[in-house]
């Protein structure tokens, strides 16, 4: 690989992930779980999970790239895919330029090759910040290309979701992105494709009820919301209040739906060792 | 040009008096052989399907079921499933692609039920693992829209190589209800959510979401249940026979290119290669 283009990728990649997180060194910024107010500096130095309380706040994909992957590894793919509106909804163009300029993303969804501990794998992030990184035509659509790539490459497929569900404002068509992700992730693993998806809060909705609950391995950050419905709507439906801890990550654990809950900091190790176990080689 | 609203369209499409999956198998099937439970740890009344012959093929039929007085609601949900009715459903469409079974289900619910358990079983995997194994089914599967489909809930059951719809059925992302909410903070706004969504059946064969849209009576399915049910069994005929003319590869291939395609090319508009 070109040793200049991986550094400018590289820098770019830095670069990105710096202008998610708008570091101000001088800045406090208030845990929104438990309310304390660290310094950015401190919370940056722990990737943005609160020193009190752990709570692990939503991050931005190419701040959670830059924190996972081989420096110089980094090469988006799919870059240029661009939303659609298909209801013409009223407000949503605007909308969504609106959120590119705040955001620097197209979409709420970025895809990339990578390498973690120099083994390549295919990733794909969502990114809370875009729409409560709801699944439109365009996030489909990066998911399912990212499972194609995967498929032709021959590489591990890593997902990290964060969602809110369906992308209201594309409707119906939003809805068919469910089937069209899980009938790619299908076909990726029935070709004996790895995928490991690794949800991360909150992940509710279309995205828990699709690509993110098909993995081979199903990961979780601590305290991640993950369900279909939210929690809201399951109160009033059966009138009555959720116990504590109710589609927490440890919840899911203790009910069969996860394998394993990884901290922040350990992703890096965790994804290493799963994608090392499944490399060819090794004999008795 | 349909008479009707999408609002009034709405409004048929959940009128009590509609046929539903229990009446479409009593009508347009024979030898129906019930068949129950997930093998896990339940059985859900709010999906029901078993195996039963369609002019003499045998098939395996599977569909919401809402019931028809209060009683049957309630014991089965309002047609809203929990993780066994969507577990139930995959051991069933198994077990068709097993034996060579084409399958049919008929779709009509308010969506997956949204409660504690059914979170705690795991509503989400449910749903998705049915998407995933009906993507990939070596058998011919037709789903027909008979009344609301509403949200991953019905998605569940209608990953087929034909999508068929009743002209007053109505098929969304979520209810008008939850849309308004989520959108504009405000339920009572459901009937203009109606207006945008593009939830009925001729909007959804425009946009290639749905592949027929079945005539239905006047004034609505409610309103004459034979005529519903020659249209349903006259289409039904002539999809599976198209079908039946494919192998099960070339099935599967052509249900995952149509369901590939939703929502491509328009993100592909303003695409840049990398
Ligand atoms: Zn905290």
């Amino acid at each position: 690989m070109n040793r200049t283009f991986s550094r400018r990728r590289d820098r770019l990649l830095v670069y990105q992930a710096m202008r998610e997180e708008k570091i101000a060194f001088s800045r406090r910024t208030k845990c929104p779980f438990c309310g304390t107010e660290s310094s950015d500096l401190e919370w940056n130095r722990r990737l943005w999970v609160c020193p009190r309380c752990s709570f692990h706040t939503p991050v931005g994909a190419y701040y959670r790239l830059a924190n996972i992957l081989d420096p110089g590894s980094f090469q988006e793919l799919e870059e240029g895919l661009s939303p659609a509106d298909p209801l013409s909804f009223p407000g949503y163009p605007a909308k969504l330029a609106g959120l590119e300029e705040e955001t620097g993303l197209k979409d709420a969804a970025v895809a990339a090759l990578g390498k973690i501990e120099g083994r390549k794998a295919v990733f794909a992030v969502l990114d809370s910040r875009f729409l409560m990184g709801s699944m439109g035509t365009a996030v489909g659509e990066k998911v399912t290309r990212a499972a194609e790539y995967a498929a032709r490459k021959k590489l591990p497929l890593i997902i990290f979701s964060a969602s809110g569900g369906a992308r209201m404002q594309e409707g119906i068509f939003s809805l068919m992105q469910m089937a069209k992700t899980a009938a790619a992730i299908q076909r990726f693993q029935r070709g004996g494709g790895l995928y490991i998806s690794c949800f991360t809060h909150p992940t509710t909705g279309g995205v828990t009820a699709s690509f993110a609950s098909l993995g081979d391995f199903l990961l979780s950050e601590p305290g991640a919301l993950i369900g279909f419905a939210g929690p809201r709507v399951i109160e009033q439906t059966i009138k009555e209040q959720l116990p504590k801890g109710f589609q927490r990550a440890e919840y899911l654990l203790s009910h069969g739906f996860l394998d394993r809950i990884v901290p922040r900091s350990e992703w890096r190790a965790v994804l290493s060792q799963l994608l090392a176990l499944h490399e060819k080689g090794g004999r008795i | 040009m349909s008479r009707y609203t999408p609002e009034e369209k709405v409004k048929l499409a959940r009128n009590p008096g509609r046929p539903g999956a229990a009446d479409f198998i009593t009508a347009l099937f024979t030898d129906f052989f019930e068949q129950r439970g997930d093998r896990l740890s339940g059985e859900d009344p709010s999906i029901l399907g078993g195996i039963a012959r369609f002019h003499g093929r045998p098939v395996t039929v599977v569909g919401h079921r809402k019931g028809k007085d209060l009683e049957e609601n309630l014991r089965c949900n309002f047609g809203m499933p929990s993780p066994e009715g969507y577990r139930k459903a995959q051991r069933l469409m198994r077990q068709a692609e097993k034996f060579g079974r084409p399958i049919i289900t008929f779709v009509d619910t308010p969506g997956a039920y949204p409660g504690k358990e059914a979170e705690e079983r795991g509503q989400g995997e449910a749903i998705a693992q049915c998407l995933a194994l009906m993507s990939a089914l070596e058998v011919p599967v037709i789903a027909v829209i008979t009344g609301e489909g509403n949200s991953g809930g019905a998605l569940a059951l209608a990953v087929a190589n034909r999508v068929l719809m009743l002209e007053h059925a109505a098929y969304s992302v979520l209810s008008p209800e939850g849309f308004a909410s989520i959108l504009w903070k405000d339920a009572a706004r459901a009937g203009e959510a109606c207006g945008v969504m593009k939830l009925t059946a001729q909007d959804l064969r425009r946009g290639g979401i749905v592949q027929g849209v079945l005539r239905e009576p006047e004034e609505g399915a409610h309103t004459d249940w034979e005529a519903v049910f020659r249209t349903v069994d006259a289409a039904l005929v002539k999809e599976l026979a198209a079908l039946e003319k494919l192998k099960g590869p070339a099935l599967a291939k052509q249900r995952y290119e149509m369901f590939r395609a939703m929502g491509q090319n328009m993100s592909l508009a303003r695409r840049e290669e990398t």
